[in-house]
């Protein structure tokens, strides 16, 4: 039978109220987000690439579970078979099996074979995100993510939480 | 995720955010983004499954090119499986008289490799490690 989409908010209240743990705000944004469009075709893009979800090359230092606010930039032609992925609060075992299913870079090459991307920045962007303050995600981690976007002069930037 | 997306769309690149967790991107509200009816961790396909991994980027390259609303979330027609099942267990209890728990791994600020052997193949000063504020 087709359901609804899961609901993670309200589960996450159920499931703290159960085990008493203090109420968790999530981040509300009613305003409208910025909106800038792209001025060219997708087949001249230039796109960026940042993922949540644990995911570190061969070489780098794994993510820790508290608060991670490092990040780590792992080169577009990277080998998929060289990525790691560590997290404590999602099922990783196709994420392991496969690590496209959480930092597409295989997708994206084919897509950028196919001429229906124009190309990949140099870098990827990494983060651990389970980040519990939503000040210092915008405040610290956010703009120095934006910074390095910027100096890899992307035309667009593909997100991918977990 | 959301977050960054409003601060990297607000520098002028516009972005957008892949999904699977629908309540709370529409919370965060991202400029623009395509949801999966996928459990987490799986936001960019399914294993080994190039089909379905390019359908979702080809979704949000179209999502990208065309959307002239802030803020819409386009609900992709992809199911996990041939049932919706895995649904009922999401953040429940494993057994319906069973007790919840929290089934997370302990919050330490010690790396976590995923192979001990990646802890040795570690390489000095790693210039890819990238900290906020840091020059």
């Amino acid at each position: 039978m087709r359901q609804e989409p899961v609901d993670y908010i309200a589960r996450t209240r159920e499931q703290y109220s159960v085990l008493g743990y203090p109420v968790y705000s999530w981040v509300e944004n009613p305003a409208a987000p910025p909106f800038a469009r792209p001025e060219r075709p997708p087949s001249e893009w230039k796109v960026g690439l940042v993922a949540s979800g644990g995911i570190y090359a061969l070489g780098q230092p794994a993510f820790h579970f508290k608060d991670d606010l490092s990040f780590r930039a792992i080169a577009t032609d990277a080998v998929v078979a060289d990525l790691r992925v560590t997290h404590f609060a999602y099922d990783l075992t196709d994420a392991r099996e496969d690590p496209n299913v959480v930092l597409p870079l295989d997708t994206l090459r084919r897509l950028a074979s196919a001429g229906e991307i124009g190309a990949l920045g140099p870098n990827a962007y990494t983060f651990m995100g389970g980040i519990y303050s939503a000040r210092k995600v915008r405040e610290v981690l956010a703009p120095s993510i934006a910074d390095h976007l910027e100096n890899d002069e992307v035309d667009v930037a593909l997100m991918v939480p977990v | 995720m959301g977050l960054i997306a409003r601060e990297v769309e607000a520098r002028g690149i516009p972005t957008v955010s892949l999904s699977s967790a629908l309540s709370i991107t529409a919370s965060v509200n991202p400029p623009r983004g395509v949801y999966t009816d996928y459990p987490l961790g799986r936001t960019a396909g399914k294993p080994n499954d190039p089909a379905s991994q390019d359908a979702i980027l080809r979704a949000a390259i179209a999502q990208l090119a065309e959307a002239t609303v802030p803020g819409e979330i386009r609900s992709l027609d992809l199911r996990w499986c041939e049932n919706d099942d895995w649904k009922d267990g999401v953040m429940r209890p494993k057994s319906p008289a069973g007790q919840a728990e929290d089934d997370r791994a302990e919050r330490t600020d010690v790396p976590q490799y995923q192979f001990e052997a990646d802890r040795q193949a570690v390489e000095p000063n790693c210039p890819t490690c990238l900290v906020p504020g840091a020059a």
